[in-house]
């Protein structure tokens, strides 16, 4: 059974698709509020149209920081306060096997970095203050160790666990809940190209994700996964780039 | 829009029932509130203002707004011993006064069950006590005081000004008051004359206030709110009597005489208390509690006059500090409504019945005796008000709520009125029919004319459609 989201507001960014977007759907469909941030407004206006005047459609590029904190004032003046902010922002561009693209590189630390630091020290900042709320930020198996097929995403995702782990430590003392979720395979548009097997759904991620939303701490989301990335971590850097994971 | 979200802070209602987030500022001078509501009026954003935050429900919290704070601002600036006046900056406490006054024979004119109220907050609400039958509320004994009005002009008020009335009473909805300048009431003892009578029933209660009302200093009374059928309404009537021919005077206007002692049995700490509290606030726990103190009152000191200090009767709730924490998680509300004497006995005793009907019994029931005023958001009447407080849980709070409209809809019918320092519940068009059109009409005319950007707001002045931004 979900757990239960009334009386929840909240800012998703990243709300366009993937977990972001459904994880959106869940907190308007049991009755919470959501302010929903993605670059793309025509996806947020089609998503906002099934439920009216629970979510509120939100235009921001999350690489234009300048923007953040007044596009973060007014999201917690249109929902008149805050207890859930979730950043799902995320971007995987197809890299090969012998690529090595700034371009491309320079556009998950962007997004999946910046943007998130941009994003969360609002949050951050605000719950420090007021000494309630949860801040759910989607990191990734992949930020586990530096695998070769795609080098600047798993840092990236090591990057974002590391600073979630260091706000935790900062502001969890005040009673917030800082949780960062380490999803394995999931459907999505970014993973799309992929053709994951034995990928989860995207509506049960979020469900799994929002049920663990006051779980300070990090998730996976298949306990199959805590043992095999517990060994993972674990296998020595000189066997690990002779394996093929 | 933008705002500085270093300020921001989590505050809650005294009941601890509802809160919210805002941005804090502490201003301690007049210059500084005009600054900020300015900076409101640039920004966009509203104001709450907040005193101690002892009103109950959300009249001092409001969302994503400015918390105003007036406790910083908390100078005594002048006491006359002569004339028994005392000017003060509005964030000065009710325990301030007292201390800084009752050597020289003084007590403030009308004291809440609780010290820690400031003048802002109790000018705001005007606040009552339990010489409200005779003195009205505090707003009374206020000389003059100082406004900053959101439209920008400041001004002092005494009692010949139109607007005095007004702003004292509105819930600072309408101006932010930065200094009071209180009549002090003249002592001749710190103790009072206090007489407890143990009463039956709801005849009894009535006529105990009957008996005393042309000769008591003050009147109030403990209803046991789980007794039923022919001992519905007992409870323990006090009345109490300023002293004039105490020998001890100077002992016993010494500050220290006066101090609530901080142990029980001069050994449990007080401090710690409510945790026990805690363990007897369910419904068989208070119940039983409810049922010893009315058989102790039957018991002991029955009909005997005895002398208590003037802080050990009028501040009641300070006895156990912190004792709103045995409500804890889901806090309590509290529901005070003013009835004409005519219809007190019967909608007093329909209110216990329905509490009863509903299994949400009031762990405690306050009565009090009151007289009409002319101030604008009057809680004044003829009559007679019943204090409950029901604790909320996340599994009765849909009942709580029910049952409190239940409750309100017999005041309204009876004619009653309702005070927003106790409130959570009511519904736009239950205060608005309580207040009555013309009373009504001014307050928005008054809102439009002082605050005509509508800066002035509270989570409770959007839930009662008092914000003009809120009716939308």
């Amino acid at each position: 059974m979900p757990t239960s989201v009334i009386g929840v507001k909240a800012i998703v960014v990243g709300a366009s698709s993937g977990i972001g977007r459904e994880i959106t759907r869940q907190i308007a469909d049991g009755g919470g509020l959501v302010v929903a941030i993605a670059r793309r407004g025509d996806r947020l206006e089609e998503l906002a149209a099934l439920y009216p005047g629970r979510i509120f459609p939100m235009v921001q590029d999350v690489t234009d920081h300048d923007s953040i904190p007044n596009k973060f004032i007014e999201a917690t003046d249109k929902l008149t306060g805050l207890n859930l902010f979730v950043y799902a922002s995320g971007v995987m561009p197809e890299v090969g096997p012998q690529e090595f693209n700034i371009e491309k590189d320079q556009q998950m630390i962007d997004v999946n970095i910046s943007g998130a630091v941009a994003w969360i020290n609002q949050a951050a900042l605000r719950m420090q203050g007021t000494k309630h709320g949860s801040i759910v930020a989607i990191g990734s198996v992949a930020g586990e160790r530096g695998r070769w097929e795609q080098p600047v995403y798993n840092a990236s995702k090591t990057f974002l666990h590391a600073y979630m782990e260091a706000v935790r430590n900062r502001v969890s003392r005040y009673g917030v809940h800082v949780v960062t979720i380490k999803p394995g395979p999931v459907q999505t548009e970014m993973t799309e190209r992929l053709k994951l097997k034995n990928a989860m759904s995207a509506e049960a991620a979020a469900e799994k994700i929002l049920g663990l939303r006051n779980r300070t701490g990090e998730h996976y989301l298949k306990f199959t996964h805590l043992i095999a990335f517990a060994i993972i971590r674990n296998i020595p850097s000189f066997l690990f780039r002779r394996l093929k994971i | 829009m933008t705002a500085d979200l270093n300020r921001m802070t989590h505050v809650t209602g005294f009941g601890l029932v509802t809160g919210a987030d805002s941005y804090l500022y502490r201003p301690t001078s007049e210059d500084e509130v005009a600054d900020i509501i300015e900076l409101a009026r640039k920004s966009g954003r509203q104001v709450t203002l907040r005193g101690a935050g002892r009103s109950y429900g959300d009249a001092n919290i409001g969302s994503e707004t400015i918390l105003l704070d007036i406790s910083r601002m908390n100078q005594i600036l002048h006491f006359d011993s002569a004339q028994g006046t005392i000017d003060c900056q509005a964030g000065v406490t009710l325990e301030q006064i007292w201390r800084h006054v009752i050597e020289d024979g003084y007590w403030p004119p009308v004291v809440s069950g609780t010290m820690f109220p400031t003048l802002a907050g109790a000018l705001g609400m005007n606040l009552h006590g339990k010489n409200a039958f005779q003195a009205g509320p505090i707003g009374n004994f206020v000389l003059e005081y100082d406004v900053v009005f959101p439209n920008g002009t400041r001004r002092t008020l005494n009692q010949n000004s139109p607007l005095f009335s007004k702003i004292i009473s509105s819930a600072g909805l309408l101006g932010v008051i930065t200094r009071v300048k209180l009549k002090l009431k003249k002592i001749q003892s710190g103790d009072l004359r206090v007489l407890p009578i143990s009463v039956p029933n709801w005849q009894a209660q009535f006529a105990a206030f009957e008996e005393f009302n042309d000769q008591a200093d003050y009147m109030v009374s403990w209803i046991d709110c789980f007794a039923r059928g022919e001992k519905a309404g007992r409870g323990l009537f006090h009345t109490a009597w300023y002293l004039d021919d105490d020998t001890d005077a100077p002992l016993s206007l010494r500050p220290e005489h006066q101090d609530l002692p901080d142990t029980i049995l001069g050994r449990f700490p007080k401090s710690t208390v409510w945790r026990y509290l805690k363990k007897l606030n369910n419904r068989p726990g208070m119940r039983f509690t409810n049922w010893g103190k009315y058989l102790s009152a039957k018991l002991l000191g029955n009909g005997k006059p005895h002398p208590q200090s003037l802080v050990g009767f009028s501040f009641l709730l300070d006895y156990v500090p912190g004792w709103r924490k045995a409500y804890l998680p889901g806090g309590f509300i509290q529901i005070q409504t003013f009835v004409p004497k005519e219809h007190a006995p019967r909608v007093f005793a329909e209110q216990l019945h329905l509490q009863q009907e509903a299994k949400l019994e009031s762990f405690l029931g306050v009565m009090k005796r009151h007289i009409p005023d002319q101030f604008l958001f009057s809680h004044g009447v003829d009559g007679y008000s019943l204090a409950l407080d029901f604790k909320v849980t996340k599994s009765n709070k849909e009942r709580v709520w029910q049952l409190a409209h239940a409750i309100n809809d017999l005041v309204l019918a009876a004619g009653g009125k309702f005070y927003l320092a106790k409130d959570s519940t009511l519904r736009p068009e239950d205060f608005k029919q309580s207040l009555g059109d013309e009373a009504f009409a001014e307050y928005a005319r008054l809102k439009l004319e002082l605050d005509p950007d509508a800066i002035l707001t509270s989570d409770l002045a959007k839930r009662l459609l008092l914000d003009p931004r809120s009716v939308g």
